[in-house]
């Protein structure tokens, strides 16, 4: 079963949005795109106020995808349980697909007898395993942010060493918004590991607003700059997983 | 969508609640919670007059994975680490649907509790049984993933050690699916998040290590040094030292050999001088230095306790072939020497 490249992006944000286009609107967009939108609100001695909640949980199910707050302490297991919830989710999205056209009407795995569904299971847990997966990471570096950031970089440089265990091939890419001169500033261009992040994450700075909408934005156009440059390669024509879950 | 959401339209059933499955019919009678996790929640229940564990999700997908594990465990003859499967179904109610499956009950108190109340002396036991069962589950091809001490009964007597949570379990060779960073090989820097036996060890070196910090700590400088300098600060974790250093590095290929290091009674640091076993090599004819050599060393090993020479017969391989070749290469330039 083909199910091309599972693409995610991964905020990581302490609180609302409060410039720039909506971003839950945005995350739609994505969606529709075939891009997963997952959400994580990181806390410390701070709160994350009723708004900030409900719009990372909005944010994420408009991307069809997971949101989790937590305190500091927790993020490294967290973002590694996210991006895996994601990624299962999708993929029975897609096996459930291929279900519906083998069995014809509108079962799901779900309905399935429970001896049947381990089975399925079972492929979707290797195709978890085998899949090319792409994530980019959008990171909230404003004010409230400056005492995370050594945490989110912990986290990130674990989520490589988890997805990095698979078979399948990894992909990340990680921007930050605020950005120094812009909304949003890429940090780090498509790459298989993170290493380079530590002497990247020191030099950071925190404060300013969050653009949430235009992060989002930019992050679309990334991985449409990638989708382009591969096609142009043209090596195999690999079915680019777009229709909405 | 919110994770937390999983638990909610859970939490509310009560004692008595009749759970009827889709698809078997089977029904189940709710005591009482035995407890949750990230996926699902756990009751005790009652079925034809027999007690059952229920775990019950409306996650279906997290309860097919943990019975995909159950119907593994089963297959591996003789293994009695997890519980064992009794049924799988679905339960509709008027909030939608719910998936569960029984298991055997299983009732103890945790691995932690059961040292502090009857001594740690049965630490060594209960490592032992563990690691057969881990053995058993290594050659069938499986890694266990998140093996920490919450998860760990023991009932009895006799007293038995078993797992009552297999979320983490894994095929060897593929990324682990599920861990606790104070068991993880990967938190602490010392490897990697694929499955391999080395990986189970790790954890079960942790679990030691439990015993003697039963609240865990963070890492602080990480690696081995710290995690040195922690066992080394506790008495009762030195009999244990080498054991467990070694399983940190990954030194031990199977929980076999990590078993019989501990029966070894190989607590004590080693010496790393060399000893012979009662093998003696067939290359001795060669050179006449060797042999003599090799045979003075034979003559020593009867005096030498089975366990120096279970350890040091790694090193004397290596120790004779450059015996061997150093002689043999001294001997040749005697001869170009003495023809020049």
């Amino acid at each position: 079963m083909k199910t091309g490249t599972l693409k995610q992006i991964l905020l990581i944000t302490d609180g609302c949005s409060n410039q720039g286009e909506d971003p839950i609107a945005v995350s739609a967009l994505a969606k529709e795109q075939g891009i997963t939108v997952n959400v994580i609100g990181v806390m410390e001695q701070d709160v994350i106020d009723d708004q900030g909640l409900r719009e990372i949980e909005n944010i994420a199910l408009a991307g069809g995808g997971v949101s989790q707050v937590v305190y500091a302490q927790q993020l490294s297991q967290t973002v590694q349980m996210v991006t895996r919830k994601a990624m299962t989710q999708t993929l029975q999205g897609v096996v459930n697909k291929e279900l519906q056209q083998i069995l014809g009407g509108s079962q799901t795995m779900e309905d399935l007898p429970p001896e049947k569904r381990g089975e399925v299971m079972e492929v979707v847990d290797e195709l978890g395993e085998k899949v090319e997966l792409e994530v980019l990471i959008l990171v909230d570096t404003s004010a409230s942010m400056k005492h995370k950031l050594p945490t989110v970089k912990e986290a990130l440089l674990d989520l490589s060493l988890s997805l990095n265990a698979r078979s399948g091939d990894n992909q990340f890419s990680v921007f930050v918004f605020p950005g120094k001169k812009n909304d949003v500033e890429k940090l780090l261009d498509w790459t298989p590991r993170l290493e380079s992040l530590t002497t990247i994450f020191s030099k950071l700075t925190t404060g300013g607003i969050t653009p949430t909408g235009p992060a989002l934005r930019e992050a679309l156009s990334s991985f449409k700059k990638k989708r382009s440059l591969r096609s142009l390669l043209s090596r195999d024509d690999e079915q680019y997983f777009e229709e909405s879950v | 969508m919110m994770m937390n959401n999983t638990l909610k339209n859970l939490s509310n059933i009560t004692a008595g609640t009749i759970v009827e499955g889709k698809w078997h019919k089977n029904r189940y009678v709710i005591v009482k919670e035995l407890g949750y996790g990230a996926n699902g929640i756990v009751y005790l229940a009652q079925h034809l007059n027999k007690y059952v564990a229920l775990k019950l999700s409306d996650n279906g997908m997290s309860i097919t994975s943990e019975v995909n594990v159950l119907k593994s465990f089963a297959k591996v003859q003789g293994s009695t680490l997890g519980p064992s499967l009794v049924d799988v179904d679905d339960w509709i109610r008027s909030s939608g649907k719910v998936s569960f499956y029984a298991m055997e009950y299983i009732k103890g108190p945790d691995f932690l509790t059961f040292i502090q109340q009857k001594g740690a002396v049965w630490i060594e036991v209960l490592v032992l049984q563990l690691l057969s069962d881990l053995h058993l589950l290594h050659i069938n091809g499986w890694t266990f993933g998140d093996l920490k001490p919450e998860n760990l009964i023991v009932t009895g007597p006799p007293s038995k050690i078993r797992c009552i949570d297999v979320g983490g379990t894994t095929i060897q060779g593929r990324a682990i699916k599920e861990f606790t960073e104070f068991y993880d090989r990967g938190y602490w820097g010392l490897g990697s998040r694929k499955a391999d036996p080395g990986y189970d060890l790790f954890a079960v070196a942790m679990i030691m290590i439990n015993t003697a910090y039963p609240k865990r700590f963070q890492k602080t400088s990480g690696g081995l040094n710290q995690l040195q300098m922690m066992i080394r600060q506790k008495p009762e974790l030195l009999k244990f030292e080498q054991v467990i250093i070694h399983a940190l590095q990954g030194k031990y290929q199977t929980a076999m050999d990590m078993r019989k290091a501990i029966i070894d009674g190989n607590h004590a640091s080693s010496q790393p001088h060399t000893s012979k076993t009662s093998h003696v090599s067939p290359q001795k004819q060669r050179s006449k230095p060797a042999v003599h050599h090799q045979r003075s060393q034979v003559q020593n090993q009867t005096g030498q306790s089975r366990q120096t020479i279970v350890k040091k017969k790694k090193k004397r391989h290596a120790l004779e072939t450059m015996l061997i070749v150093t002689t043999l290469s001294f001997l040749y330039f005697l001869y170009i020497y003495g023809q020049l």
